[in-house]
């Protein structure tokens, strides 16, 4: 079963982070992603680019509303996901507390409706 | 007394018998109709009445008794009006002269072991005994539990429901097994508290508040159970086992916060009190004249202990105990284990060896410690590229940052380590 793990985090704290941290950081996901590849349950992932790139479309009585910046205007913004094939949600679950997201933002897990037939 | 002055005392008094009493309660409202969850609401509601009534009326001479009054009222209340229950009025009768018996008596009789036992059911799922221990026994809140075990709340909270409505469907007794019975029925309860002093071990610094507690409650019913069933050789191997490991925890970080490897921790970190209670139970334990994967454990983690603190390696020992413990049981965590020793004691070509007979598992795929092992060993033999996909794997599987960040310092020490 397919769950999508959203990642949200605060970006201020990435630029408040030493060179060092950085490559850490990166390093840490980059294992993660290998950890997933490895137990075969990797279906797609992304890092998103920062919010200040974000644009947020809504279209109301025929007419489309388009504004800077994302969705919600939240301290931890959305920077990423993971889609990742397991048995269970008590699987998915163990694969978020992995996340490097998880130890310093959240990260979200939702079931994707299957596909029909 | 002012109204909030008798507030904080009924809410201090009750808060102070939950945590002393509440399994005890719990087992003595049950025993008779294996109904947990009935017994659980009973007592809930007596605790509201007590917040309600104590602040007005002073907090009782005898508050568990107080409120096992209170619940057994409501329990009998709520037996009544289910009325289209056949077997009715014999639970009502039954309900009522157990508790009047036990309220003719000194105190409230310990029942709790009874509960453990029906907890730990073989006709339970062995996923949902532990979290059913901990709320049942020790009155722990689902989402607490659920957080624990890394599963869904809501989830969690069916699960406990269902698991309570078989043990009364089922009429599963709360009872302590037969003699005979005994010592297979006491593994699973073992194997329960087990899995929730682990639990709580994965938060060494024991800054999760949740976490932290379930070690220290884990503990309290390995001391329990030790108290309770002093002839059971594997309950004082589980006890000896979970204090050596708690007695360390001071140890495993760093002032910084840093991840620090028993190899490298300063014994005098380390809980001397609980190092020595540790060994009295193990001692005990081999005086009982039967081996058991507990005890087995707990010598293992004793000689680490004596390793650490004399300077001198005894590695070899460790192995031999492993190898018994891999003949009680065919875990592969166990057999990554003995390889790490193996490693230690004969080099890491040998450990290597060892690991790879078992690599094949898939119960290993996800399994961090194994590949975290794996990846030193074939630092050690000078297999840097595997290693550095090890570690890769290993640093991937990790939930602690602090691990993570140790991982990744021994995997940039490889020799042409690209990463930073």
């Amino acid at each position: 079963m397919q769950y999508l793990l959203t990642l949200h985090t605060a970006e201020s704290g990435w630029a408040q982070m030493t060179k060092t941290d950085q490559e850490q950081a990166v390093g840490a996901y980059r294992a993660f992603t290998e950890a997933l590849k490895q137990a075969g349950v990797l279906a797609g992932s992304n890092r998103l680019q920062p919010v200040s790139t974000a644009t947020t479309v809504r279209v109301a009585n025929g007419k489309s509303q388009v504004l800077n910046g994302p969705y919600a205007d939240l301290k931890e913004q959305l920077g990423g996901y993971y889609l990742i094939d397991v048995a269970d949600l008590d699987a998915a679950l163990a694969w978020a507390a992995r996340c490097p997201a998880a130890s310093h933002g959240a990260v979200e897990v939702r079931p994707v409706w299957g596909m029909p037939g | 007394m002012s109204s909030r002055d008798g507030d904080a005392q009924a809410r201090t008094t009750a808060d102070a018998v939950a945590r002393r009493s509440y399994g005890k309660l719990i087992a003595f409202l049950a025993a008779r109709t294996r109904d947990v969850a009935a017994a659980e609401d009973a007592l809930a509601e007596a605790f509201a009445a007590a917040l309600a009534d104590w602040p007005e009326k002073g907090c009782p001479a005898n508050p568990e008794a107080w409120l096992l009054t209170v619940a057994r009222r409501k329990l009998i209340d709520g037996a009544r009006r289910v009325a289209h229950r056949q077997d009715a009025a014999a639970e009502l009768q039954m309900l009522a002269e157990g508790i009047d018996a036990a309220a003719a008596a000194s105190g409230i009789p310990d029942r709790r072991l009874g509960l453990l036992f029906a907890c730990a059911h073989p006709a339970l799922d062995a996923g949902i005994r532990a979290p059913l221990i901990l709320q049942v026994v020790l009155g722990l809140d689902a989402a607490a539990i659920a957080s624990a075990f890394l599963m869904a709340p809501a989830a969690m909270g069916q699960r406990l429901v269902r698991a309570k409505h078989k043990i009364r469907q089922a009429r599963i007794p709360l009872r302590i097994p037969e003699r005979d019975e005994l010592c297979e029925r006491l593994a699973p309860v073992l194997d329960a508290i087990y899995a929730a002093f682990a639990e709580g071990w994965v938060d060494p610094t024991g800054a999760d508040v949740a976490r932290r507690d379930l070690a220290e409650e884990a503990i309290y019913l390995g001391r329990l159970v030790t108290a309770l069933l002093p002839r059971e050789p594997e309950a004082f191997g589980l006890l000896g086992l979970m204090l050596h490991a708690e007695a360390r925890r001071r140890a495993r970080r760093s002032a910084g916060g840093e991840y620090v490897p028993l190899a490298e921790q300063d014994p005098a970190l380390w809980d001397t009190a609980m190092i020595d209670e540790a060994e009295a139970a193990l001692l005990h334990a081999s005086g009982l004249g039967a081996i058991g994967r507990y005890q087995l454990e707990g010598a293992i983690q004793s000689a680490h202990m004596h390793r650490r603190r004399s300077g001198e390696a005894n590695w070899s020992a460790v192995v031999e105990l492993y190898d018994a413990l891999l003949r009680l049981s065919g875990s592969p965590v166990v057999a990554i284990n003995r390889a790490l020793a193996l490693a230690e004691a004969s080099g890491a070509l040998a450990g290597l060896q060892a690991m790879d007979a078992v690599a094949g598992d898939p119960r290993l795929n996800e399994y961090q410690p194994y590949w975290a092992g794996r990846a030193d060993l074939l630092a050690k033999t000078g297999a840097h590229d595997a290693a550095r996909h090890a570690y890769d794997i290993a640093i991937g599987l990790a939930r602690d940052p602090a691990v993570r960040h140790f991982l990744q310092l021994r995997q940039s020490a490889l020799k042409g380590s690209r990463h930073g």
